[in-house]
């Protein structure tokens, strides 16, 4: 684009057309084409005037979970409550991919505050995975993947609290990264479980999604736990890699009971290939990581009806009219979604006097021991290597009416976000075709010590060459 | 792990929502199976964990900033006047 083959206005036109095509499959809760079309023409202005070098992600079209505050519109968070809202500012993400020259095209589908695991508890409906329509995309940044999944956009921004990002992006066949607690800034991500959100990215490939890290990555004033640490190039050279004398780690705790075989055979494909090419492979323990979905179901939930107490028809978002103010709240808060009030519940019981040292309180301390686990393991090892997810995409409805197996898919993913470390998902293959599901995409996971995520990347990109097509 | 109707309704009061009876039940039976798995965490014996260690988190100066324009946040309210948001009567 910046050489002058293409136009940001042609990439945007083309993306928009992509988006309408695949309307069936619910990605997009709004899309933005007259401010989207008039961020391209001033992009194409800029280029022509020399200034694309100063531009990354120049007329690149990304999709934006309807989490994360794009200005002057919607930010929905998939849920009745904020329907009415207009964003008046832009998260910092958002921000700094402007700045790059990227053009948010739309805002996406998701969970209902992004809690859920397939999109099913949207307020507006699932999205659907373009693998096998009656199939969930996974969740909850289902939406964002699916634009990526579909080649309507390369790159989107999502958020992870237990996998969010992850895990769809194992079940359509996406990148997916979830980076290092405080590695991007959380202004203008609508808060879930504070001790454990993060923006993450979608790719169509590892470099994609390493590019649109590097941009939304570093420190920001706006958000005190953002960290410090220097960001560097997470995307240039990533092909040099040789990974001879790279230690990858292999926890058995992660190759157990429930686990589809061809995930485990997609793993150990992956693995042996490394082998081949110089990779040690260590075998290490995490012993409290099954824990990891018992600690999430006292920490996230606990945080998350603390914050979700905010919504209370008092300074944004629904009110229900009612001449008095208790009621008003009771009436207000009735447009959450069946999941909303069951872990509004559950969080607020956690939380409650006489539950609270052995529900939240142990969970805090067993969360410390997942995290000393990685720890142990990141002294002997550079990375960890393990599925993304027990099964691939399962149908929709299948779960929805047991909420503990809908939590259980997660049961990979959610030990990064407790330990607060790095992790990426990457297609490996498909599933073989069965009478009862078509080939489904594979996705497995790279974990990595605390903002390691280059190094993760240098080795995905590595597996991305050496994979089975998705 | 057993949680009581009443538990439910008690739960429900402090969250400020309104269940219906059928949600109390429902909850009821949802908030047993979910405690009960969660309970799985007392087979690990009670030790000294410490809270994960986090670096350092520089504090911010606290200098006064003007937000650029205040009106749009005015109007995302659903009742906005002369300054004020604007809820029903609380006190009699």
């Amino acid at each position: 684009m910046r050489a002058g083959e293409t136009s940001a206005a042609n990439a945007i036109e083309t993306a928009l057309e992509r988006a309408t095509e695949i309307e069936d499959l619910h990605a997009f809760l709004s899309l933005r084409e007259e401010r989207a079309r008039r961020e391209a023409a001033e992009v194409d202005r800029r280029i022509a005037a020399g200034d694309g070098s100063a531009l990354p992600l120049a007329g690149v079209p990304v999709a934006v979970k309807d989490n994360i505050a794009v200005a002057g519109g919607p930010t929905t968070c998939g849920s009745r409550l904020l329907e009415p809202y207009v964003s008046p500012f832009d998260a910092t993400a958002i921000a700094r991919l402007r700045e790059a020259g990227a053009i948010v095209i739309g805002k996406t589908n998701l969970d209902e505050f992004a809690m859920g695991s397939s999109t099913e508890n949207s307020a507006f409906g699932p999205s659907r995975n373009p693998h096998d329509p009656t199939r969930v995309p996974g969740g909850s940044s289902g939406g964002s993947v699916v634009a990526v999944a579909t080649g309507c956009v390369p790159v989107a921004l999502g958020s992870e609290t237990g996998g969010s990002v992850r895990q769809p992006a194992a079940f359509c066949g996406t990148v997916g990264v979830k980076p290092t607690y405080g590695r991007v800034s959380r202004y203008g991500l609508v808060a879930f479980g504070s001790s454990l959100d993060q923006i993450g990215t979608v790719g169509t490939t590892v470099e994609d999604a390493a590019l649109a890290l590097s941009v939304i990555a570093g420190s920001d004033p706006h958000d005190a736990t953002s960290a410090p640490e220097p960001v560097g190039d997470l995307s240039a050279g990533l092909d040099d890699t040789d990974p001879a004398g790279i230690r990858i780690g292999w926890p058995a705790e992660y190759f157990g009971e429930g686990l589809d075989p061809a995930i485990l055979a997609a793993c150990e494909a992956a693995r042996d290939r490394l082998a081949e090419a110089g990779a040690e492979i260590v075998e290490v323990s995490l012993p409290h990581s099954p824990y990891g979905i018992a600690v999430y179901y006292t920490v996230a939930i606990a945080e998350a009806s603390s914050n979700l107490a905010r919504y209370d028809g008092v300074r944004y978002g629904l009110r229900a009219q009612s001449s008095e103010l208790s009621s008003m709240y009771l009436k207000t808060r009735a447009a959450f979604g069946a999941e909303l009030k069951r872990r509004i519940m559950l969080g607020t019981y956690v939380l409650s006097a006489g539950y609270y040292d052995a529900f939240y309180g142990k969970g805090t301390a067993v969360r410390a021991r997942i995290r000393a686990d990685f720890e142990a393991a990141f002294e002997r090892v550079d990375a960890i290597l393990t599925p993304t997810t027990p099964t691939p995409a399962f149908p929709i409805g299948e779960k929805a009416e047991d909420p503990l197996a809908m939590y259980l898919n997660d049961i990979y993913t959610v030990s990064a976000n407790l330990a607060g470390i790095p992790a990426i998902s990457l297609p490996w293959g498909r599933t073989p075709a069965r009478p009862d599901r078509p080939a489904l995409p594979i996705g497995i996971q790279l974990m990595g010590p605390d903002f390691a995520e280059r190094r993760l990347f240098e080795i995905a990109r590595f597996l991305e060459r050496e994979a089975p097509s998705a | 792990m057993t949680v009581s109707p009443e538990d439910v309704r008690h739960i429900a009061r402090l969250a400020r929502l309104e269940l219906t009876d059928e949600e109390v039940e429902q909850f009821r039976r949802e908030l047993s199976t979910i405690l009960a798995y969660v309970e799985k965490l007392e087979e690990l014996e009670a030790g000294s964990a410490a809270e994960p260690e986090r670096p350092d988190q520089p504090l911010r100066e606290d200098t006064l900033a003007e937000w650029p324009d205040v009106v749009p946040l005015h109007e995302a309210a659903p009742d906005f006047e002369a300054g004020f948001f604007r809820v029903p009567r609380v006190i009699e």
